[in-house]
């Protein structure tokens, strides 16, 4: 079996050569989407009792699947490490990461990745206990930090102190069990990384209520899918599936009432050309008239995405803050279905 | 002397006296606590110490263990429980994570309709290695050790019975032309037997394997590679990798050993190279590296990759442990087999490895026990390895938070583990000791 597996596998390597097909047929020819997430992350992505994999970027990968495929269930989640994410992607081994991986000049430069969207602004924030009195970060003079080696948040740390001429004394630490085990044991006075982080880190406190996240959010960490750089079309379709997500929202359409909109078109022409009612506009991608139907009724518009997620009636309970509509002082800003 | 004794001892008891117990201090648990505890002040002090520090230990850890709860769906439900029973922040274990999750740990993703099929498997895998473990069972039961990697792997894997069958039948082939050819020499003999069997797997399993499904679709349920998780993929990559590294390890160190050049000097390659590079980089080679080699599309089960890149790691151990055995071998050995006329092969099957295996049981042991428990390293290329999935059922917000409950039920199983190897390998130590010395 294992024989027949290998020497299938050589003769496939020398049958199949350089041929390149686009990423869009290699999706329909498999009937799945292989979607790169994190193998563990509170609210983003994780697996449940039931080892269903549920979370954020979750939630876009099957928004991706119902575009393309017409059905949110078949997706293959590939769990990434951060040290293989990009060359997984790169090698082929997933069509689009939604990893919550920030989106970086070098990354997609010198990488060779493109990030056709940004589903989420994050930023570093700082946690300290209510009782050390603190209430910016800017008193935070002398402080012990606890801080992941290696990661950009240590040069950001780094950055913030020195604009704002204050010392302060790290704590090495190596992965997030580590940075809350130091923080309760008070190892360090605060902890940082990004905000969204935190906010996890905080729901699994005994007393969450003693602990809180300061104002400033010294970093910019736009956390958004990536996927190969050349696929232009590719990268159309993983935009435009965001998009026609936030386009939802924005436009009131909720998984509760897109059938019922798309059934028939309405007064509204801008949700005609969105749900397929009005127009070609999936074919323009290659998909189905119906295909942003189709991911809307996977998970919901993106507001609805959020709040099952990461919203406040979760026990990570973030604001949208950021990721708010443009109409609502966020950043969430879709180019006009035209 | 006797005329000596009559005249100077008047009296002289001529019954034993019964045997008096010895002073209560001088017998039982005492002595033995007064012997070996407290037989001087240096020993006072160092049992007084060491009473200390597992008291120091234990106080808080037994007691929170003791505590636990088991019947909790998230932590904060836990929480509130033992605010209920024992007040606030007194410590107490949470073992609701694992009783909700243990299946997770145990077999990963594994379809729950099919959680029969990965214990099944173990006792097949047990079954057929038990003639080889211990001698005095029927040698008949030997017969099963050729079958049971295919029904292992369809088991296991799942799909239409023919697949496995198929490929066995290859070996099947080649045993017949080896057979056939025999005659003509052992060079026509392998390599006719090869070139068949390869020519029948590269063009013949499949279709042959696909017409057998559509006459009778006899199969069990596929189940992904990527579904495997827990310590279910810890004891595949584990077991795969120890019964498959010892034939290899042999073969390298006897091809170190070889006086023929060029085969030794790639025995020498070979070992050096793989036993210089981490393991860890060998794993991120098998996922990342390999997929730039293979044509994009290729679907080279990573699991697949990662038994054969442990498999090839733990040969090259394997094999410095085996040629420590050879070089504990007196010469004599060697001589006596060359005078007797034994050929090549003869001498090291009859003679040479069964001393060499024998003096080499503890560092082989060692070995497979490090193997085994390396197998959690396969979390960094983020295939579910208990590790793994204990900070990915940490990443819930149900479970968020809970750290020492999962450790400590990994450490226990990979004990349990580890621990029956070892006493394997002291029981086949004492049962073939031939007492040389």
């Amino acid at each position: 079996m294992k024989k027949s597996v290998l020497l299938g596998t050589l003769t496939l390597a020398g049958l199949a050569g350089v041929a390149q097909a686009a990423t869009l047929d290699d999706v329909r020819g498999r009937d799945a989407l292989n979607c790169g997430v994190n193998p563990g992350l509170t609210g983003f992505a994780a697996p449940d009792a039931s080892g269903k994999w549920q979370g954020f970027d979750v939630d876009f990968c099957r928004a991706v699947a119902a575009a393309t495929l017409g059905d949110p269930e078949k997706v293959n989640y590939i769990p990434l490490s951060g040290e293989t994410r990009f060359t997984a992607l790169a090698a082929g081994e997933v069509d689009v990461l939604a990893r919550n991986s920030t989106w970086t000049y070098s990354r997609d430069t010198d990488l060779n990745l493109d990030f056709p969207a940004v589903n989420y602004y994050d930023g570093q924030g700082f946690l300290v206990p209510r009782a050390l009195g603190v209430t910016s970060a800017k008193e935070l003079d002398g402080a012990t930090v606890c801080i992941q080696t290696g990661t950009t948040t240590e040069l950001n740390l780094a950055d913030f102190f020195r604009v704002n001429g204050i010392t302060y004394e790290p704590v090495p630490i190596a992965n997030d069990a580590e940075g809350r085990q130091q923080y309760l044991a008070g190892a360090c006075d605060t902890y940082t990384t990004d905000a969204s982080g935190l906010a996890s880190v905080r729901t699994t406190f005994e007393t969450p209520d003693d602990h809180i996240i300061l104002p400033e959010i010294i970093s910019k960490e736009p956390l958004g899918p990536a996927v190969r750089h050349g696929d232009n079309d590719w990268a159309d379709i993983v935009r435009w599936t965001f998009n026609a997500l936030v386009a939802a929202e924005e436009l009131g359409v909720t998984s509760a009432n897109v059938a019922e909109m798309a059934a028939a078109p309405t007064e509204n022409p801008e949700i005609n050309r969105l749900l397929g009612t009005e127009g070609e506009f999936g074919a323009m991608m290659g998909l189905e008239p119906q295909w942003a139907v189709q991911a809307i009724q996977a998970g919901g518009n993106y507001g609805e995405i959020f709040e099952r997620n990461l919203g406040e009636a979760t026990p990570i309970g973030l604001a949208r803050g950021l990721n708010a509509q443009w109409t609502q002082g966020g950043l969430l800003y879709t180019p006009p279905f035209r | 002397m006797s005329d000596l004794d009559a005249q100077t001892i008047a009296y002289a008891r001529d019954t034993m006296l019964p045997p008096a117990p010895p002073p209560r201090r001088e017998a039982g648990a005492v002595r033995w606590v007064r012997e070996n505890l407290f037989s001087g002040p240096l020993n006072i002090i160092l049992t007084l110490l060491a009473l200390w520090l597992l008291w120091a230990a234990l106080r808080d850890v037994l007691p929170w263990a003791f505590r636990g709860i088991w019947r909790a769906d998230s932590v904060s439900e836990c929480r509130t429980i033992r605010n209920e029973l024992y007040g606030e922040g007194v410590s107490a274990a949470c073992w609701g994570v694992i009783r909700s999750r243990w299946q997770q740990l145990v077999f990963g993703f594994y379809p729950s309709s099919e959680l029969w099929r990965p214990p099944l498997a173990l006792i097949v895998f047990l079954l057929a290695i038990l003639p080889v473990l211990f001698a005095n069972l029927p040698r008949r039961l030997l017969w099963l050790a050729p079958a049971a990697p295919f029904a292992i792997v369809w088991l296991l894997w799942g799909g239409p019975i023919w697949g496995p069958v198929a490929a066995a039948l290859g070996f099947v082939l080649a045993w017949v032309v080896w057979k056939a050819l025999a005659s003509r020499g052992l060079l026509v003999a392998f390599l006719g037997a090869l070139v068949v069997s390869v020519l029948y797997w590269a063009f013949l399993a499949r279709p042959l394997a696909a017409a057998l499904t559509s006459i009778l679709p006899l199969g069990l349920t596929p189940v992904r590679s990527a579904d495997f998780g827990g310590f279910t993929l810890s004891i595949v990559i584990g077991l795969s990798g120890i019964s498959l590294s010892l034939p290899l390890g042999v073969l390298l160190a006897l091809a170190r050993r070889s006086e023929m050049f060029i085969i030794s000097k790639i025995a020498v390659i070979y070992i050096e190279v793989i036993r210089g590079v981490p393991l860890i980089v060998w794993l991120l080679v098998a996922q990342v590296l390999l997929n730039y080699f293979l044509p994009r599309g290729t679907n080279f089960d990573i699991l697949l990759r990662v038994i054969i890149m442990v498999t090839l790691f733990a040969a090259a151990y394997i094999a410095e442990v085996i040629r420590g055995g050879l070089a504990a071998l007196p010469r004599g050995q060697y001589e006596a087999a060359d005078a007797l006329g034994l050929g090549y092969w003869q001498a090291m099957q009859l003679i040479v490895l069964p001393q060499a295996l024998k003096i080499s049981i503890p560092g082989i042991v060692n070995s497979f026990i490090g193997l085994f428990k390396d197998t959690t390293l396969v979390s960094i290329i983020s295939l579910f390895d208990p590790m793994r999935m204990s900070s990915t059922i940490r990443a819930t917000t149900e479970w968020g938070g809970i750290y020492w409950e999962l450790y400590i039920f990994v450490a226990a199983v990979f004990f349990v583990f580890c621990f029956a190897m070892s006493r394997y390998s002291i029981w086949l130590e004492q049962r073939l000791e031939r007492s040389h010395r």
